[in-house]
């Protein structure tokens, strides 16, 4: 009997077993699928950095951790530099990860690239700014518990963008379902715009300013800092980046396989109109895609924020872009996908940073570049993304 | 009154008009039959009752209730289970979810029940249910988008060309399948370029060319009418 489970037919004894099972199903296993990701991402990453490393390694004119021009062996400052290197790329890259899943939701269900998520993002990042700004004009900054204002700036970035993308939808793409694909396109540039300049104007006049630095100085918490090893640490800070996006992706995986309406979702995104016929409303689908989408960009923002703890208006594009790359990194459209995409992004970026200060000639700006180029690269050998599957164009 | 009536109803694609002024009747626990070629308008004529296509002019009525400007999912939710053409099974979904669909609207605890009621016509898809619906051989796709559209315990089922491109052996399954539907009381509205099989299935017919209803009668006189034998059964 493969009969579907249902709470009401599950007596006492068999709820212990499911509840085992729902664990292993929806927490273990997608935790146990992120991990992996972690250690394709980093195994690889650090495999590159040690062949670039050995194969770089004597007689090499650079500059020291000192800036001071000297002969390096790069192989030792691999070496040594690996492990907060990974780190790193863990950090940004779930970040990217969570970001990349609104391009990827959204692609999926109406094969739009919504260029104006990257704005949705930076304003989760302002509301953070702004919560911070709030409790700490009540005094409760550092009264509060830390991880409950971590919990409150995430929340409601949350619920403002989740909000913000649903109307940019009703406002901006729904209208225009119907006309050619680069109508919509044009039109979240010009929210992406309208975004900025909006939260640009709307700062200079609340609080007359330009630049948003968060304000961790102020709760020692965020700064202190775990020792590993000798060399090796991280802060606090990255510790709650890198849970509050394990908790979002496997939150997000539950979401989509497991409930009804996410399930509507994947149909809508598979077959619209057979999902109509399935009784699905596929506009109250759409508006959902978003409102999930635009909720994880908004969190994403605040984790950002953390991170580099210091916003403007403008600092939703990079991110946005390099999120944007890494659903297409690991296949558009595909969830599972924009979590590898996004983590092998942000280790590649991690890996360049680290390597690229030791060569005078090059120097950080060009990280980008680098991480860029094994995207072209990857892409020319697997246009589909690396999860990607080929899909023959609907006729 | 009918189940389900229309009256007139012509439907444009862009320039193209395909349906020029389309009127039929079916009633509760009948099996009707639209017999026609390629490109006649039977599944234009589906896809209109179902709310995928949008009629210019005419009416489309459930037991009364106009019909012409609920939207699909609603149309779906009074009653009308639509199984089109192609059998578009979610080919990303497993069986499972693909019938978890079709029972979107269905409330929990009912969903059980008609859960067990389609696998006791459809026994094959009990067996396939954690399987992705992409994997499943053409057969067995049909049978799951035709248990899928009996899930939501439809007033009124639509089939598209439940048989195309199955070999015959299937063909009769799916057939066979109608037929119990029928004993059943189950109301159908059955498109098919299998006239032979639909009218022996069908308690009336209607022959559709280019657009328009060019005859209409018991599933038995149509069988018997010279022109039907010649261009649809293929018979000297």
């Amino acid at each position: 009997m493969t009969a579907i489970l249902r709470p009401e037919d599950i007596t006492a004894n068999k709820l212990i077993s499911s509840a085992a099972e729902w664990t292993l199903q929806y927490v273990l296993k997608p935790i146990g699928q992120i991990l992996l990701f972690v250690f394709i991402a980093g195994g690889s990453i650090s495999l590159l950095a040690l062949v670039v490393g050995f194969v770089l390694q004597t007689d090499w004119h650079g500059i020291d951790i000192l800036r001071v021009p000297a002969r390096i062996n790069l192989f030792e400052q691999v070496l040594r530099q690996l492990p907060n290197m990974l780190l790193d790329g863990i950090t940004i890259g779930f970040v990217y990860a969570v970001i990349a899943l609104g391009y990827t939701m959204v692609y999926g269900v109406l094969k739009f690239i919504n260029f104006a998520h990257s704005e949705i993002f930076m304003l989760g990042a302002v509301v953070g700014y702004e919560v911070m700004m709030r409790l700490n004009e009540a005094e409760l900054l550092s009264s509060l518990p830390p991880l409950l204002v971590v919990v409150l700036m995430i929340v409601m970035a949350m619920v403002v963008c989740g909000g913000t993308a649903v109307i940019v939808e009703r406002v901006a793409y729904k209208p225009l379902r119907g006309a050619p694909r680069l109508v919509p396109l044009i039109s979240a540039i010009g929210v992406s715009f309208f975004l900025t300049d909006f939260v640009r104007a709307f700062q200079a006049l609340n609080r007359n300013v330009f630049n948003m630095p968060y304000l961790t100085d102020r709760v020692p918490f965020f700064n202190e800092r775990i020792v590993f090893a000798q060399g090796v640490s991280t802060t606090y800070t990255t510790v709650i980046i890198i849970v509050s996006a394990i908790i979002m992706l496997v939150g997000l995986n539950y979401f989509v396989n497991a409930t009804k309406i996410g399930k509507g979702i994947r149909a809508v995104s598979q077959d619209q109109a057979t999902a109509s016929l399935m009784g699905i409303n596929v506009n109250q689908m759409i508006t959902i895609t978003f409102l999930v989408g635009g909720a994880l960009g908004g969190a994403a923002g605040v984790l950002f924020g953390l991170k580099t703890t210091n916003i403007t208006p403008y600092v939703g594009f990079i991110p946005g872009l390099k999120a944007f790359t890494a659903a297409v990194l690991g296949g558009i459209g595909n969830i599972t996908g924009a979590m590898l995409g996004g983590l092998l992004l942000g280790m590649l970026e991690a890996f360049f940073s680290a390597l690229l200060p030791y060569f005078p000639a090059l120097g950080l700006g060009y990280s980008d570049i680098f991480a860029f180029a094994v995207l072209i690269l990857v892409l020319l050998f697997r246009p589909t993304g690396l999860l990607g599957k080929k899909v023959d164009e609907k006729v | 009154m009918a189940l389900l009536e229309l009256e007139n109803v012509h439907t444009y694609y862009g320039h193209i008009h395909a349906l020029k002024g389309i009127s039929l009747k079916v009633n509760e626990g009948e099996v009707v039959t639209l017999i026609g070629a390629n490109g006649a308008g039977k599944s234009t004529t589906l896809r209109t009752i179902s709310g995928l296509a949008r009629p210019r002019m005419g009416k489309i009525m459930l037991e009364g209730v106009l019909l012409n400007n609920v939207p699909p999912h609603k149309i779906t939710r009074m009653g009308v289970g639509h199984v089109p053409e192609g059998r578009r099974i979610f080919p990303e979904l497993t069986v499972r979810e693909n019938l978890e669909m079709g029972g979107f609207s269905v409330p929990r605890q009912q969903l059980q029940e008609r859960m067990e009621y389609v696998f006791q016509l459809f026994p094959r898809i009990k067996e396939r249910l954690n399987q992705l619906g992409g994997t499943l051989s053409g057969g067995e796709q049909q049978m799951l988008a035709m248990a899928r559209g009996l899930l939501l315990n439809p007033r009124i089922l639509l089939l598209d060309e439940p048989s195309m491109g199955l070999a015959p052996v299937l063909v009769d399954q799916v057939f066979d399948v109608i037929h119990q539907l029928h004993a059943k009381g189950t109301t159908i509205l059955l498109v098919e370029q299998n006239a032979r099989m639909a009218l022996q299935v069908a308690d009336r017919g209607y022959i559709l060319q280019s657009g328009q209803i060019v005859m209409a009668d018991s599933a038995k006189a149509l069988q018997n009418s010279e022109v039907v034998r010649k261009a649809y059964l293929g018979e000297e």
